[in-house]
């Protein structure tokens, strides 16, 4: 049915957003660690500069995409999320604007303050994304007209009267960004070479452990705090094979990263980060935003649905649509590829 | 009004006021560097290319803080206008959701290529990069356009049982006649403001004494540009523009115009106040029968007055929407003015060494600027007190979960943070312009 395919489709978006995103977002949280002077923070900047503005248009597009497909789901998160989307917003403008502002004046002063500023951004910002998904797999309270609003923080308990930020929200939001961390480390190892790159790469091997440890966390409490999610995958057991990609993911970057296989460990956190994402949204489906309030009151597949009309056309140019996408996202890929030498343009 | 309404209003009016001075100079500077680079290509001329390499210096800029002032508007569409979102998402959310999807990707894509590109790609790459870059920026701005035409004059839409609207037939949401007009009328305003600013600034080097060979280009090709550009911005565009507003919002037209009686022969006010507690127009000086026939096209047409409309469909601000419009159209007729004596001054080969009217093209920099901001407050405005015009009223599309204090908590955010951005920005425009196009000879935007 087209409301499910649209569903696998903006599941799609999402995870390309978060893979292609999430590593310059990773890049910017790690930079100040593994990045020792100015030289290193530019060959970093610069093996994002060229696609970090393209990556961040999965966000734009899937957003858009969602706003048709679903607006009802649309209109419910971002009104109820309103103060963490407008953090978020600030964000990404201050984030975008350290990227593309910094080269512009050699001044002892300025690079240090947009480095920061693009270090701290990336940082929340990942931590963000997956406060939001905590949301999205714990509920939201949905009045019968579909809205809620959600403060930023209560009690930090995930009951009905929950923030977007409780512990369980925060748990998820941690774990995102080691993940995306080690995802955006793993980049810049793979675009990097000498000193750089051998100390990205032992921080590399160190977080993993920390993404293993989470990863274990976050799955045992997320089946507690949503039965949806067990209910689901006892249905159809099929869906065994979304959690099996990300442990397939999980190990392969062990197994790489120790090997300095660098793109191999990239693709696997590539491998990893879908795993994950895929099986939480397995999980909550038929739901895309479940009601913690009153079950009847969730938002699911079909309640928050544009109409079939517009949902058929809208695959005839979302698909050449997003074609092309891929096929300008290769040219650029390939154009800029190799590695990041030290003053090479 | 409520106050939770008024923010969430001031909110998105701030944000996209804001957002606009930046795509409208990047859509008008994208088909001159287009220009530019096509003349380079063919004459080998190694100046254009220079010319080029400095306004995608210009352009990269402003393209990035379109960027990032570009994505709250989307966002906005769920958090501040939620009510309208649910209902008419399934309508609009097909252009906007296009937009991302054809023309974001094309943008930033080759937009890397454009900008660092140059030392890597053939001559014929790198023409081809900004020949794409331009093509998503005017594609975008056409699926935006289709989006707002859409809440200016609803088409191919039907009401579902739960007074959601819902998409009837695609190409006539793509093919609203309003879409064209409005197109065309805002992109060639983009071309206006790309023109002055490259025409502005050579005045300013030619003036200054600097950079002279790169700053006739840009004299020349943004005189060239912008008397095509302004007048065509008169007609057929904006006369285009005017006849669609005459036709589907009579009401909006006879507040814009200042009009309170209906009258046959009416006349087109070019000063005045309109006072809507007395129902009359203060001081008028007027041309006569003139609104008549631009309306109609006969002098003795009858123009309906807004006395003969309900008052419940009277635009909820005629003042500043009154206002809006003959700023817009003054500031036009200048603008018209200008370039055309600055293209005879041109074709006589006068016009490098003519100090008051390069004087005239480097102060008329805001200009273009102003004029294209009242005309957009006079379509959103002129729309009100609707959101979607004739379907649903702006106080019922507001989210109703958002309160008066957290949206005007984000609003102040917002303010702040583009209160710095403007400063950060005009700082970097200074550099760059003190630089020069010399510099730039070696290439690349770093």
């Amino acid at each position: 049915m087209i409301q499910t395919l649209w569903f696998c489709l903006i599941a799609i978006m999402v995870a390309g957003y978060v893979v292609l995103d999430g590593f310059d977002l990773g890049a910017g949280v790690v930079h100040l660690f593994v990045a020792r002077n100015e030289e290193e923070r530019k060959r970093v900047l610069r093996s994002i500069g060229p696609v970090w503005d393209g990556n961040e248009v999965w966000l734009l597009a899937g957003g858009g995409t969602l706003y048709f497909a679903f607006p009802a789901l649309y209109a419910a998160a971002f009104s109820g999320f309103y103060l963490a989307l407008m953090i978020v917003l600030w964000l990404l403008i201050l984030r975008g604007m350290s990227i593309e502002l910094r080269s512009h004046i050699e001044s002892p002063l300025w690079r240090p303050f947009w480095d920061l500023v693009f270090g701290v951004s990336s940082t929340v910002l990942a931590l963000l994304l997956g406060v939001a998904l905590g949301n999205v797999v714990r509920g939201v309270p949905l009045d019968s007209n579909g809205y809620f609003f959600l403060p930023l923080w209560t009690n930090l308990m995930p009951g009905s009267n929950a923030g977007v930020v409780d512990w369980y929200t925060l748990l998820i939001g941690v774990a995102s960004l080691a993940a995306l961390a080690l995802h955006g480390t793993f980049w810049v190892v793979y675009k990097t070479s000498g000193d750089l790159q051998e100390r990205s790469r032992q921080f590399a091997s160190k977080t993993w452990w920390v993404v293993l440890l989470l990863t274990a966390a976050v799955t045992a409490v997320s089946f507690r705090i949503q039965p949806n999610i067990m209910k689901e995958f006892g249905d159809r057991l099929w869906g065994a094979i979304f959690p099996l990609i990300a442990i397939a993911g999980l190990l392969g970057m062990w197994i790489f990263c120790a090997r300095s296989r660098d793109l191999s460990a990239f693709l696997s956190s590539c491998l990893y980060l879908t795993g994950m994402l895929t099986s939480v949204v397995f999980g909550v489906y038929p739901y895309v935003l479940p009601s913690n309030a009153a079950p009847e009151t969730s938002l699911t597949i079909t309640n928050a649905a544009a109409a079939d009309y517009g949902l058929w056309i809208g695959l005839w140019w979302w698909i050449p649509g997003m074609a092309l996408a891929g096929i300008y996202s290769f040219v650029v890929y390939r154009h800029f590829a190799g590695k990041v030498e030290s003053e090479s343009l | 009004m409520d106050s939770a309404l008024a923010v969430h209003r001031l909110h998105f009016a701030f944000t996209v006021t804001y957002h606009y001075l930046f795509p409208q100079l990047t859509m008008g500077l994208a088909l001159l560097i287009v220009i530019l680079k096509t003349i380079a290509l063919r004459t080998g001329d190694e100046r254009y290319n220079e010319a080029a390499r400095f306004w995608v210096k210009i352009f990269a800029i402003n393209f990035a803080v379109g960027v990032v002032t570009g994505i709250p508007m989307e966002f906005q569409f769920g958090t501040n206008w939620a009510r309208f979102s649910r209902s008419a998402g399934g309508v609009i959310g097909q252009t906007l959701a296009m937009e991302g999807v054809f023309s974001f990707f094309l943008e930033s894509t080759f937009l890397g290529m454009f900008v660092y590109g140059e030392k890597r790609l053939s001559p014929r790459m790198h023409w081809l990069s900004a020949f794409l870059v331009f093509l998503g920026s005017w594609m975008s701005g056409f699926l935006i356009i289709a989006t707002d035409a859409w809440m200016q004059h609803p088409v191919g839409y039907k009401v579902g049982p739960q007074d959601n609207i819902m998409l009837d037939s695609f190409w006539a949401l793509i093919l609203n006649p309003w879409t064209l007009w409005q197109y065309l009328h805002n992109m060639i305003g983009a071309v206006v403001t790309g023109s002055f600013v490259m025409a502005s600034v050579g005045a300013y080097y030619l003036l200054a004494g600097r950079f002279e060979p790169h700053a006739r280009i840009f004299v020349k090709t943004g005189v060239t540009a912008g008397v095509i550009a302004t007048l065509a911005m008169l007609f057929p565009t904006g006369d285009g523009q005017g006849r669609m507003v005459a036709e589907h919002q009579p009401v909006t037209l006879a507040a814009m115009e200042g009009q309170f009686d209906t009258t046959s022969a009416a006349p087109i006010a070019i000063i005045g106040q309109p006072d809507t507690d007395t129902m009359q127009l203060d001081n008028p000086i007027v041309v006569p029968g003139m609104l008549s026939f631009l309306t109609y096209r006969r002098w003795e047409a009858e123009v309906k007055g807004l006395k003969d409309f309900p008052r419940d469909q009277w635009p909820d601000n005629i003042p500043l929407l009154y206002y809006s419009y003959h700023i817009m159209v003054g500031l036009g007729t200048l603008l018209i003015a200008l370039m055309l004596i600055c293209a005879w001054s041109l074709w006589r080969q006068h016009l490098y060494a003519n100090k008051p009217l390069l004087w005239m093209l480097l102060l008329a920099l805001p200009f273009p600027y102003i004029a294209t901001t009242a005309g957009w407050m006079t379509a959103e405005l002129g729309r009100q007190p609707w959101l979607i015009y004739g379907i649903m009223r702006t106080a019922e599309g507001s989210s109703s979960r958002v309160s008066a204090g957290n949206g005007l908590f984000t609003l102040m955010g917002f303010m702040g943070l583009y209160l710095l951005m403007g400063v950060l920005f005009i700082f970097l425009i200074h550099r760059e312009i003190d630089h020069g196009p010399a510099r730039s000879a070696e290439g690349g935007a770093q």
